[in-house]
């Protein structure tokens, strides 16, 4: 019960830090917003090409628009040598890490809620037509993308050039969950039925979710402390 | 037992060994004032003491315990180089956010009497970014000081103070050495260090030069240590 508790002190703190600055939930949104406009403007994609890109291009700007949030999710301890004071805390470095997870988790996915109605009206896609299916393939990308992000900004805070060596190390570790995640999506946005091929995606992707989140776990101590 | 023991303690950077096998210790309710010159290795001691690094070789023990260990951390209150409290939350949110980590019974009312004992509950609500640089310190100093820990790491603690924040850490660290706790302290401010130290561990190049207990004319004289025993004057 404790180790839960701490865990929501730290995604409290964080996402109270995050609405008061808004750094982060603003850029992300706004790059998502940006590059959704973008596209459809420069591109003008066809019903039938849509079909083919939706889950796609949707996860390309989840990928990207969530790499400017989970940049923030340890650089934010940077001023004021914070994170020094969150190690010497007596609570597990697991706990520490789930925390900044979750709150990085709720940001990302708020990005994401509020994206996806933008691509439906500009590239009229009725993508609520399996909302449930869709929301749980989002819950599951949008946490493989979190902890990836969460332990590679843990590794890369006192680099210089970490907003460069943070998407250079997610994105490539990060690739079997995306491509589960697109090819899901595109099914599900199109309306098509859920077939054996989709089952398997979304097996792959529970399975990165639990094997990664077990990984990090393990190693964050070693990846804090040294 | 020795409330910190660091038993033959190496740490490199790279190649360039930051520290050489050093061994100190500080008994309970004593004052360690930890000096040398810059680059040294008093801060790369403090942080593998409090658990931050981790050394090549050698051992830290707080109470007998490894630093890392929940129970050790427990009893560790760390002051460094930055105050480690939030510009974005309120001074408040701060001591209570750190109450609650350390598992405080009441972390709301502890972050109040510390607010009161170091003068900032007037402005408990105000957030951190809008406060002084000496108001500051203080808030830094009261979340240090905040779970009553029983041994004090601080990290050129009188650096850049302003008057009022120095007299609000010396009545501390006075207090805290007669309740009994005990104090390791990495300084440049001789004067100020050595008039609480009770004893004095001189590093110089990551190798230990000197390590005793504190003399009358280190009192009189703070550079008598390094004439003395290091690099000169």
């Amino acid at each position: 019960m404790r180790y839960v508790r701490q865990i929501g002190v730290i995604m409290v703190k964080d996402l109270r830090a995050e609405l008061r600055t808004k750094e982060a939930l603003n850029a992300s949104l706004a790059f998502a917003l940006m590059i959704l406009l973008l596209f459809s403007y420069t591109f003008d994609p066809t019903q039938e090409m849509m079909r083919e890109i939706s889950g796609g291009l949707l996860w390309i700007v989840f990928a990207f628009a969530g790499t400017l949030t989970l940049n923030r999710s340890f650089a934010r301890e940077l001023p004021n040598d914070c994170l020094d004071a969150l190690i010497a805390a007596p609570i597990p470095a697991s706990a520490l890490f789930l925390g900044k997870c979750f709150a990085s988790f709720v940001l990302v996915l708020a990005v994401e809620l509020v994206s996806l109605p933008v691509f439906g009206i500009f590239y009229n896609v009725h993508w609520t037509a399996q909302l449930p299916e869709l929301i749980l393939v989002l819950l599951l990308g949008t946490w493989a993308l979190t902890v990836i992000g969460t332990i590679f900004s843990a590794l890369t805070v006192n680099i210089k050039l970490r907003e460069v060596m943070l998407p250079m190390l997610t994105y490539p570790v990060l690739m079997p969950a995306l491509m589960s995640a697109m090819r899901i999506t595109t099914v599900l946005v199109n309306g098509a039925p859920i077939g054996a091929d989709e089952l398997d995606w979304l097996k792959m992707l529970i399975g990165f979710d639990v094997i990664f989140t077990a990984v990090s776990l393990a190693l964050i101590e070693t990846v804090l402390v040294g | 037992m020795s409330a910190v023991a660091v038993e033959g303690v190496w740490k490199y950077y790279g190649d360039y060994p930051a520290l050489r096998d050093v061994r100190v210790e500080a008994a309970p309710g004593t004052c360690l004032a930890l000096i040398g010159r810059n680059g040294a290795g008093k801060t790369t001691l403090l942080r593998i003491i409090a658990g931050f690094s981790t050394a090549q070789r050698g051992k830290i023990k707080i109470w007998g315990k490894e630093p890392r260990e929940a129970e050790t951390r427990r009893q560790l209150g760390f002051l460094g180089h930055g105050i480690s409290v939030y510009d974005e939350l309120s001074a408040l949110e701060n001591l209570t956010l750190f109450g609650k980590l350390y598992g405080l019974p009441d972390p709301r009312k502890s972050a109040h009497e510390w607010l009161e004992r170091t003068g900032l509950e007037r402005v408990r609500n105000g957030l951190v970014r809008e406060f002084s640089r000496g108001m500051r310190q203080r808030l830094a100093v009261a979340r240090a000081f905040l779970h009553d820990p029983s041994v004090l790491l601080l990290d050129e603690p009188f650096t850049a103070l302003d008057d009022r924040a120095i007299a609000v850490l010396q009545r501390l660290l006075r207090e805290a050495l007669a309740a009994g706790k005990t104090i390791v302290m990495s300084t440049h401010q001789l004067r100020e260090a050595l008039e609480l130290a009770s004893h004095v561990a001189l590093l110089s190049r990551g190798q230990l030069a000197f390590h005793g207990a504190r003399t009358p004319e280190m009192v009189d004289d703070p550079g008598y240590v390094y004439a003395r025993y290091g690099e000169g004057g």
